[in-house]
């Protein structure tokens, strides 16, 4: 079976990992790597795929060649590209164990290499979105199986016998009608001449021959060096003569400096150089916001030297905000009819003459990324030449970005990806490499930008913050009849567009008019919201909100009608079907509907999992309780049950926390079960203590001691992970992100069937001990 | 003229005496493995063992270890074979990876301490340390493998 019990008790991933030592010259001779080999990028047909995805809508689409991401050594060490970031999902392991799948690679012979920023030889390498399995599940297939030809190929000549008479099994060649065999080693050179065979005639792998695909019995490739200090991220990269640099930005996005005296800092031992540092009027995508730079020999002078520094800011029109009157103008406005997003039915008759009307106020305040490496980047820059290291998700956006600022051509720019101590959304934003590339340009000098945690919490591009009001209309049976959903809060898009005051499709589609309750009458609505900060991408995005808002509704209802929360979400949720989108051209995470449409099947089987596996209904000891939510996001269906404890102080403990997720086709379920149960604690974090405030227009937060995240004494007693056995051809679907939404919803269910309290505000924080 | 043995080898430092180990480690004896993730104490990535003990190396200065013994990442197995190291390993704990080095090490010092941990010392040993990835289950269940023999 594909369950995973307990993960944390699988033994024995070390053999599996094996670092060679390969020196480059010797990839260099192997398949894949020789000069004039390199073509136009193949984008891959259509056709060679049973289902179709959005991969070749990305910018730069999906490259199949096995020449760009295959060499094989003579010693037989197989190197794979990795071109998607690792931030811990367990990418630089999953990819290139689908292509040593299907070439027949032993996994302990194979290495993995980063592949730098270049999409036209790549394909699209923006590591977000949750897109990496479910695009590049059959492309890294058609690679491996691409390679495994050119060697059967190559050893089929050797032998002076038909292609068709031998096989690739596990690093070798055999032809077993001979008993001879080859390794791929010894097949390189011959393999490396061999033509690239077409996409459309590539024999796949039986699923049934998997050796690695779906087994989750390997560790990451990193497992070795991440344990020893050895693993590279941002900052571990150190150049010859680098400078070290921190910042002092603008404390109000907008603000400009007005003056700065450099003295005190100029005086502090170690420190060389203080420089003001280049910004860009707000909004400007990820523009630096500017500031003054403090040069050092270390990082620890230069933060001393930045303490010492002199500065007065004009903070400008966002001076003003403030996070309390913002929730109460996001509260009126949630109040008023707003721009409609959906409309089936008349929602408003219906709510008129419900039998009763439940109302739910949802407030979730900015959530601040704080992945555990701050933002950090080294650039190089010699003339009209860059080169760059850092932890970034989107390594060709960076690229574009890095030659736009410099004003070089995109061919100039090198950046070498680092492992990334954590991304969440925010290392799509390059604006730490745009400032260590301008620093570094006008020093003259190889330099590393280190961003402080109170920066990080100062500087983000926030998660939005929203008000979210339900109100749902019940007939005499308790039946919903009006579904009406206002969802108000400043747009992603207003970072790239100043006056950006409604949601973009891409947020609509997130919870808001996806929404798939089989509901006679639905309004969605978007009031008018303007942003005063910088808004990005929070793992999972627009779904923490709406999800907490949908999914906290449910138990609303459920105890408004007396029933059961299990019953009311399956009741809500209705007949299995495919849902129809009720809004033309909805935005459905960048994929074609047919292949990934919303299908309710599939939601009430990860409910009916999670009931059954987390044993809903059980009997609790007194001052627990149960909470339910499910939710489709990236295209995947996540059901989770939350146990709580409250104790006679209020104090909150989570006992068990069950989770299943059907995200169709899957590569590995071990980093499958890891990134659940990592979504469980940022659940519980934002849950419990996740708001970011503003006043007179600055983050009042600074670094963990008020900005909290979950500790392990306060962590889940225990997260059960289930994972739906895929259909034949179900395509693959997110995994990253969808473990967030619902988690959040469960808890406040399950605080309200412990302690009869429903919180409809997040933070948790002293709630419960009022 | 500070001196100071890290990992077994004398190492000398003649700036700032308030210096940061840490920055000290990373910047200047090249030792990256710890890592910076609040400077404020309040995160544990920096976690480095000075003598027996484990310290917040952000929070300490370079005079602070002064003719002391500090051993980090780097230095707590010559073949990274600690049994915390191999614990972590056989439950392939890490996600992003970047909290592991201190965490590996505040481990290894708590079992220096205390051989045999319950579940609680456990999560309360290492509630200084975050992970904001949230492997919090696997670093559970890897301390107590390593307590138990690997
Ligand atoms: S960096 Fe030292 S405790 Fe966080
Ligand atoms: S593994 Fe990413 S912070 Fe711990």
């Amino acid at each position: 079976m594909n369950f995973i019990d307990n993960p944390g008790k699988l033994r024995g991933f070390e053999k599996h990992i094996r670092v060679e030592k390969v020196s480059r010259r010797s990839i260099l001779k192997g398949l894949g790597v020789t000069g004039g080999f390199v073509l136009a990028a193949p984008v891959m047909s259509r056709q060679a795929f049973a289902y179709e995805t959005g991969a070749g809508k990305m910018p730069h689409g999906v490259v199949v060649d096995p020449r760009v991401f295959v060499a094989v050594a003579p010693d037989g060490t197989v190197t794979i590209l990795a071109h998607r970031a690792e931030m811990g999902t367990g990418v630089r392991t999953s990819l290139p164990l689908i292509v040593a799948e299907e070439m027949e690679a032993d996994w302990s012979r194979v290495k993995v290499e980063q592949a730098h920023g270049d999409e036209v030889k790549f394909g699209n390498q923006d590591t977000d979105g949750s897109r990496s399995t479910r695009h590049y599940l059959i492309p890294m297939r058609q690679i491996g199986a691409s390679a495994r030809t050119m060697l059967e190929q190559a050893a089929a000549k050797r032998w002076g016998v038909p292609a068709t008479e031998v096989k690739a099994v596990n690093h070798e060649v055999v032809h077993s009608a001979s008993g001879r065999k080859l390794g791929f080693g010894e097949l390189a050179a011959d393999a490396a001449k061999e033509s690239v065979p077409a996409i459309e005639g590539l024999k796949l792998k039986d699923p049934k021959d998997f050796r690695y695909l779906g087994k989750g019995q390997v560790g990451i490739v990193d497992l070795h060096d991440i344990t020893t200090g050895k693993a590279r991220y941002g900052a571990d990269v150190r150049l010859p003569g680098m400078k070290y640099a921190v910042i002092a930005r603008p404390p109000v996005t907008g603000g400009k400096l007005v003056s700065f005296d450099p003295d005190a800092a100029l005086k502090v031992p170690g420190v060389e150089k203080v420089m003001q540092a280049r910004g860009w009027p707000w909004p400007s995508k990820f523009q630096p916001l500017g500031g003054v730079a403090v040069i050092a020999r270390n990082t620890g002078a230069a933060i001393k030297g930045r303490d010492a520094l002199k500065l007065t800011w004009d903070d400008g029109a966002n001076g003003k905000y403030d996070s309390v009157a913002y929730r109460k103008e996001l509260e009126e406005a949630s109040r008023k009819p707003g721009l409609v997003v959906r409309q089936e039915g008349d929602a408003d008759a219906a709510l008129k003459g419900a039998d009763k009307v439940v109302v739910g106020e949802y407030y979730l305040p900015h959530l601040a990324h704080v992945s555990m490496e701050p933002p950090v980047a080294v650039a190089d820059v010699k003339g009209d030449k860059a080169e760059i290291w850092a932890p970034v998700q989107s390594p060709g956006g960076t690229r574009e970005d890095v030659a736009k600022t410099l004003g070089i051509p995109e061919d100039n720019v090198t950046v070498n990806v680092t492992l990334l101590g954590g991304g969440f959304g925010r290392k799509s934003k390059c604006d730490f490499a745009l400032e260590a590339a301008l620093l570094s340009k006008e020093l003259g000098a190889p330099v590393k930008v280190q961003w402080t945690r109170e920066d990080d919490l100062h500087h983000d591009f926030l998660h939005t913050v929203s008000v979210e009001r339900i109100e749902a209309g019940l007939d005499k049976s308790g039946k919903v009849i009006a579904w009406r959903h206002r969802s108000v809060a400043p747009t992603i898009a207003s970072t790239f567009a100043a006056g950006a005051n409604h949601a973009a499709p891409f947020e609509l589609g997130m919870g808001l008019v996806d929404m798939p309750f089989e509901i006679a009458n639905i309004s969605c609505e978007n009031p008018e919201a303007a942003a005063f900060t910088r808004i990005g991408w929070f793992r999972s995005v627009s779904n923490i909100p709406r999800a907490f808002a949908v999914q906290s509704m449910v138990g609303e209802i459920a105890h408004a009608t007396g029933r059961d929360q299990k019953e009311t979400l399956l009741a809500l949720i209705g007949s299995p079907r495919i849902v129809k989108p009720a809004v033309k051209d909805m935005w459905n995470y960048g994929e074609p509907y047919d292949s990934y449409p919303i299908d309710t099947a599939r939601l009430r089987k990860v409910v009916e999992l999670v009931a059954e596996k987390g044993e809903w209904g059980r009997q609790v000891p007194k001052g627990h309780g149960l909470g339910i939510a499910v939710h489709r996001s990236f295209v995947s269906y996540i059901a989770t049950i939350v146990e709580v404890a409250i104790d006679e102080k209020g104090k909150l403990s989570v006992p068990r926390v069950d989770t299943a997720i059907d995200c169709g086709t899957y590569v590995n379920p071990e980093r499958i079960a890891s990134q659940i149960e990592g979504a469980a604690i940022m659940g519980l974090s934002l849950a419990k203590y996740g708001a970011v405030t503003f006043k007179d227009g600055k983050v009042e937060q600074k670094n963990f001691d008020d900005f909290q995240v979950i500790r392990m004494d306060e962590s889940p007693g225990v997260t059960n992970v289930y994972i739906v056995p895929p259909g034949p051809d179900t395509p693959p679907s997110g995994v990253g992100e969808p473990g967030v939404p619902p988690f959040a919803p469960a808890l406040m269910n399950a605080i309200f069937a412990a302690a009869g309290k429903r919180i409809r505000s997040l933070p948790l924080g002293k709630q419960l001990e009022a | 003229m500070i001196k100071v043995k890290i990992n077994g080898q004398e190492q000398s430092w003649d700036g700032d005496p308030d210096l940061p180990l840490l920055w000290f480690l990373r910047d200047e004896a090249g030792l990256t493995g710890t890592k910076f993730g609040c400077g404020q104490a309040l995160c544990g990535a920096c976690t480095v063992i000075v003598d027996k003990e484990a310290v917040r190396s952000c929070i300490t200065s370079i005079n602070d270890v002064a003719g002391r013994e500090v051993t980090t990442i780097e230095g707590l197995h010559p073949n990274g074979d600690h049994p915390v190291q191999k614990a972590w390993r056989q439950v392939n704990v890490p996600q992003c990876g970047f909290c592991q080095a201190g965490q590996i090490m505040q481990a290894a010092a708590l079992l220096m301490e205390n051989p045999k941990p319950s579940h609680d010392q456990i999560r309360e040993a290492m509630a200084g340390n975050i992970c904001r990835c949230g492997c919090y289950q696997r670093i559970e269940n890897a301390v107590h493998l390593a307590s138990t023999g690997v």
